[in-house]
């Protein structure tokens, strides 16, 4: 019952969806506009459809990076943060550092990357997605393991807790549904991160794809790229949603946060 | 057997140089029900803080159950009640009442029952699978007490556990409040505003004053047990409800009489 609900919230979003497709499809043809400004969506399709392959193994080469960058920064961001928490003046301190950081434009540094890691391999695109996703993961995370309510933990001290326990039981519990909304972010992050280092080349790829297939003129193949590239960016943030939803159950704020 | 015994209690606050409560003797029997009152900021809280050893005492000692406070808190002597609920949002009702259960290494299939048995005593039965937000303030507020109670502690301290409540709710609970309290023999410490609240629940009445905070005299409530909604309307209820205000406003003047040269 709950299922068939569920489906149901979804179609007006999936009525405008193809609406919109249609109004493309159709007033491309009716304002005459030419490819180079949009193809058609029937076009981007079977070019998708027709070089399936290729664009599966490009778009598998950047999600692996995408993945590699997520995951490394992600757990950094963590693991700093845990580490972190524990100390209220630092914590303190370098909150408006990593903030300051945060708002930085991160992914400008990815040329320097392919100098600093060797270009051939996917270090340099894996870092820049990492650094992308290191920084929300850090700020949220210390966020919520800083966040516990004083009472909570009066309450647990009247049981002669501990750190750890309170840790345990209190902190990574509060910290969660921070730690869940980054890691939304990071995988949008971790995606854009790639492919934009990807344009500097990186053989293969989605990112250099769209990049060559836009020289040669070849506009569809370039749609059906991006396409990909959303399909996997999608799926990335998918993934983590239904993570969370099953982590958090509990949440009451979670549906007003926006899942999906 | 004496519970809680204070001696020479002075707490000050290096912030703002506050002395929050200045030389106070306090000595609680087992069996008692012992409310404090006195106007807000007089040290009431501070003072059940103390005796839960939340925070340390400036000078002079608490002992609780003929042991040091510390000592107590680490053997579980005590269970706290605080004036918001302080529920955990992602543990279930049960969960939460089992919660120092599970910091005691109690099995599961002894939590389980106990965890029962505590929402029975305070009505919740089939509440367990709810979160707290599910639930009215009243319903926490009676999950907080359950939890309290769960590990069966020989002292319970509440500080304001029903000043967010209306009226009615709070009457009922005082007197499932009184009635746990008999059945589980144990000792409470109840911090409250409310001077009728006070008379009715306890067996003597502490009244204490501000600047610095310092126990100003003491009410021994002699109505008979066990306590019903009839009891609010005997003479004698009445007669202690104004010796308690004639105190508190006694504590009111001095306020304004004697200059407080240790705080503000
Ligand atoms: N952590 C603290 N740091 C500094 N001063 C404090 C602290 N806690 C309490 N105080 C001060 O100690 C005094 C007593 O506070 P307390 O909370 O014990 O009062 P109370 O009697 O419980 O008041 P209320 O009835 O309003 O709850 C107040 O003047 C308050 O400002
Ligand atoms: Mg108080």
């Amino acid at each position: 019952m709950n299922a068939t609900r569920k489906i149901a919230d979804w179609i007006p979003a999936i009525a405008v969806f193809f609406l919109g497709v249609v109004v493309w499809q159709v007033s491309i043809d009716i304002f005459d506009i030419q490819k180079f400004l949009l193809p058609k969506p029937g076009s981007i399709v079977s070019a998708f459809w027709t070089q399936r392959s290729t664009l599966w193994s490009a778009g598998w080469l950047t999600l692996k990076e995408a993945l590699g960058g997520f995951a490394i920064g992600s757990a950094l961001g963590i693991l700093f943060a845990t580490a972190l928490a524990r100390f209220r003046r630092i914590s303190a301190a370098l909150m408006p550092i990593a903030i300051a950081a945060n708002a930085v434009p991160i992914i400008a540094f990815s040329p320097i990357f392919n100098a600093w890691f060797d270009p051939l391999s996917p270090s340099p695109r894996i870092a820049t997605a990492g650094v992308l996703c290191f920084f929300p993961v850090f700020v949220n995370t210390l966020r919520g393991l800083t966040s516990v309510k004083p009472a909570q933990i009066e309450l647990m001290r009247s049981y002669a807790a501990g750190e750890i326990e309170i840790f345990r039981r209190v902190r990574v519990p509060t910290a969660l549904p921070f730690v869940f909304s980054a890691l939304k972010v990071a995988t949008v992050l971790a995606m854009i991160g790639a492919i934009v280092a990807d344009y500097f080349g990186t053989f293969g790829s989605l990112g250099i794809t769209i990049k060559n297939s836009v020289s040669l003129f070849d506009f569809e193949t370039a749609w059906a790229a991006i396409l990909t590239a959303s399909i996997l960016g999608v799926a990335m943030y998918v993934a983590v949603s239904l993570v969370e939803r099953f982590a958090l159950q509990w949440d009451p704020t979670r549906q007003e946060r926006g899942t999906a | 057997m004496t519970v809680v015994e204070i001696k020479g209690l002075t707490k000050t606050f290096p912030k703002g140089n506050v002395t929050a409560l200045n030389g106070i003797d306090l000595q609680i029997e087992a069996g008692e029900f012992v409310s404090l009152i006195g106007p807000s900021g007089c040290g009431k809280s501070t003072l059940l803080r103390l005796i839960g050893d939340l925070t340390a005492p400036s000078e002079g000692t608490v002992e609780v159950n003929g042991k040091p406070a510390p000592r107590a808190r680490a053997d579980h002597d005590y269970g706290m009640v605080f004036q918001d609920s302080v529920l955990f949002d992602w543990r279930t009702v049960a969960k939460n009442v089992a919660l120092p259960l599970e910091m005691l290494g109690w099995e599961r299939a002894k939590r389980k029952q106990r965890v029962d048995e505590m929402l029975g005593l305070v009505e919740l039965q089939g509440f367990g699978d709810h979160h707290p937000w599910q639930l009215s303030g009243g319903m926490q507020m009676r999950v907080a007490i359950a939890r309290a109670l769960a590990f069966e502690p020989a002292l319970l301290l509440m500080d304001e556990p029903f000043g967010a409540l209306d009226e009615m709710t709070r009457e009922r609970l005082n007197i499932e409040l009184l009635e746990i309290w008999r059945r589980m023999q144990s000792t409470v410490v109840f911090v409250t505003h409310s001077i009728s609240e006070a008379v009715f629940l306890s067996t003597r009445v502490v009244v204490m004053s501000p600047r610095p905070g310092r126990i100003a005299g003491s009410v021994a409530v002699d109505l008979p047990q066990p306590r019903t909604n009839d009891t609010r309307e005997e003479t004698r209820f009445f007669e202690l409800v104004t010796e308690v205000r004639e105190l508190l406003r006694g504590v009111g003047a001095d306020e304004h009489g004697s200059v407080g040269a240790e705080a503000r």
